[in-house]
């Protein structure tokens, strides 16, 4: 079986979030980059795979040169051979059409990913790819069983989670409880250096998006504090200063 | 130029995202058409009249009468070629998401999810999207003649414009190669108000010292109409179950009041929260970080101020 792991290149989750160059740049200066999280479940997933079956992770990165440090380090988790596609993934049809055409020729029978970035957030990249490869697509993904070309998975939906079956191949958008985050160990880290990882130059397309600008919020006003003897205040704050009960 | 807007029911009823839905259509001109697929209440359907749809196509194909990405998708590039309409409105969830990323690739539109604002048609049509999980926005320019939105919570004005909506049968040839993907059996919580849906939101975190403390905080959201939802600790605990944990890698809550209970504020737990309009903050630790992020605050102990709140709620009504 083989694998095609997806993953993205974003700030830590504790980074503070900046921009440069007339608010249409992210300001990196400082900031810790991270395996996207949801992507590290969808990794931590196909590594499972690969101890139990005889599946072969190929990981995959969207992004320019900074990002191979990421990418090493899911070798180091358990991937097998890793490939960056050097293009600074603008938006999300752009990264889904790169992995579509670098996919396509090569034919995996799985292509896992995060439910989203938690950069962009956009969550269409999975189905993007399963329509552009015309393979099905299933996210959220809680829970991914192979059982020869058959796959069972649970799908979260608002309040539950329903239980689907499908054939591989497969593109699923993975997000906990699918298997525990994995931690490099010291052979994992020794053996990621010497692994494949092989730069491919992205396929020029429109994706029908342009950036205009970032913004952040506007900063918030100070915190109200009202005793706990009186706690009928703040119910009439709510009522008429917020207006919402 | 005709919107299409695809809406979502559960046991008969529209529900509230998809209603926002085709009110934010009726906000960018109109005139909306909405489509359901499955089984939905006729009334339900033309009750979306009232928020600006003149015309609902109902699909009652009993196969789509559960979620299936793949096949949602051919029904709504069918009826956008027949509606002549180059514009798709989906509510940001679990199935309009993927719904949207598939239709979007099958009829090359130009794709934004997350937006949380009309658009801005000044010069080309350019919308707002959350993204760093709240933290930032980003303003996106669709090129494409045709395009697909999905609008998060709370992004449209709800106001009643008009009466029933024309509720006309519609049906698509499927073939069954839309249906490889079988939905076998699903759980969820009925009965209660849905977390990722709910205007007000009561949520728990490691300060109620455990599971059986709960009911508080049921009682106060029972009272609210509201859903409750906790923090990841409580959902690592297994104290709650895994669709109520609020943060970075849970559900992101966008209501119009937030109360967070026993929660400390973790920066991950807030990146679920920060779209909420007003968030209210009882912690018995006046330095927890949460309070910074809040509207209003109440140092104190939460055993005691809940129920407090509770009576003072019921007293107000």
């Amino acid at each position: 079986m083989k694998i095609l792991v997806c993953i993205t290149h974003v700030p830590d989750t504790t980074s503070k979030i900046n921009f440069t160059n007339n608010n249409t740049k992210f300001d990196s200066n400082g900031v810790q980059f991270i395996i996207g999280p949801y992507d590290d479940y969808a990794l931590a997933r196909a590594v499972e795979l690969k101890e139990t079956s005889s599946a072969a992770v190929t990981v995959l990165n969207v992004g320019l040169a900074e990002t191979e440090p990421t990418l090493r380090k899911a070798l180091a988790i358990g991937a097998d051979d890793a490939i960056r596609i050097n293009a600074d993934p603008a938006d999300a049809y752009f990264v889904a059409y790169q992995i579509a055409e670098y996919a396509r020729p090569i034919g995996y029978d799985l292509i896992l990913m995060g439910r989203e970035s938690i950069d962009h957030n956009g969550g269409v990249v999975h189905g993007l790819v399963g329509e552009l490869l015309g393979m099905p697509s299933v996210s959220p993904v809680m829970k991914l069983d192979i059982d020869g070309t058959r796959a069972k998975l649970a799908r979260e939906i608002e309040g539950g989670k329903e239980m689907l079956e499908t054939n591989l191949p497969l593109v699923a958008g993975c997000q906990e409880p699918i298997a525990e985050w994995k931690i490099p160990n010291m052979r994992g880290i020794m053996s990621a250096r010497t692994k494949p990882l092989l730069v491919v130059e992205p396929k020029g397309v429109d994706s029908g998006i342009k950036l205009q600008k970032f913004e952040l919020p506007a900063p918030k006003s100070s915190v109200k504090m009202i005793s706990s003897d009186n706690v009928s205040e703040l119910v009439s704050l709510l009522k008429n200063e917020a207006k919402i009960l | 130029m005709a919107i299409l807007v695809f809406v979502e029911s559960a046991e008969g009823k529209i529900k509230k995202t998809s209603i926002e839905a085709v009110a934010f259509a009726y906000g960018m001109g109109g005139p909306v058409t909405a489509i359901a697929l499955g089984a939905a209440e006729k009334s339900e359907l033309e009750a979306l009249g009232k928020y600006g749809a003149e015309k609902v196509l109902h699909v009652s194909d009993d196969r789509l009468s559960q979620g299936i990405i793949q096949a949602y998708a051919a029904v709504l590039e069918q009826a956008l070629k027949d509606e002549n309409a180059t514009m798709l409105v989906l509510a940001n969830s679990s199935l309009g998401t993927p719904v949207a990323a598939r239709i979007a690739a099958r009829i090359g539109a130009s794709l934004a999810s997350n937006v949380i604002e009309l658009p801005n048609t000044s010069a080309g049509f350019v919308v707002k999207r959350s993204i760093y999980t709240g933290k930032a926005f980003a303003w996106v320019e669709l090129t494409n003649e045709k395009k697909v939105i999905t609008i998060r919570k709370n992004a449209a004005e709800m106001k009643e414009v008009a009466g029933a909506a024309q509720v006309t049968p519609y049906s698509v040839t499927l073939s069954d190669a839309d249906f490889t993907t079988k939905i076998t059996s699903a759980e969820k919580a009925t009965g209660e108000v849905l977390l990722p849906e709910a205007n007000i939101v009561v949520s728990g975190g490691r300060g109620m010292k455990g599971p059986e403390h709960w009911s508080i905080l049921e009682e106060l959201a029972k009272t609210l109409h509201a859903a409750t939802g906790c923090s990841k600790p409580v959902s690592d605990m297994g104290w709650r179950p895994h669709h109520e944990h609020v943060g970075q890698t849970g559900v992101k809550v966008a209501p119009q009041l937030y109360i967070a209970v026993g929660i400390s504020g973790a920066i991950q737990h807030l990146a679920g929260v920060n779209s909420s309009k007003c968030i209210v903050v009882i912690n018995k630790d006046p330095e927890a970080p949460f309070f910074k992020a809040a509207d209003y605050g109440i140092v104190g102990d939460a055993f005691e101020i809940i129920p407090k709140l509770t009576e003072a709620i019921k007293a107000a009504k």
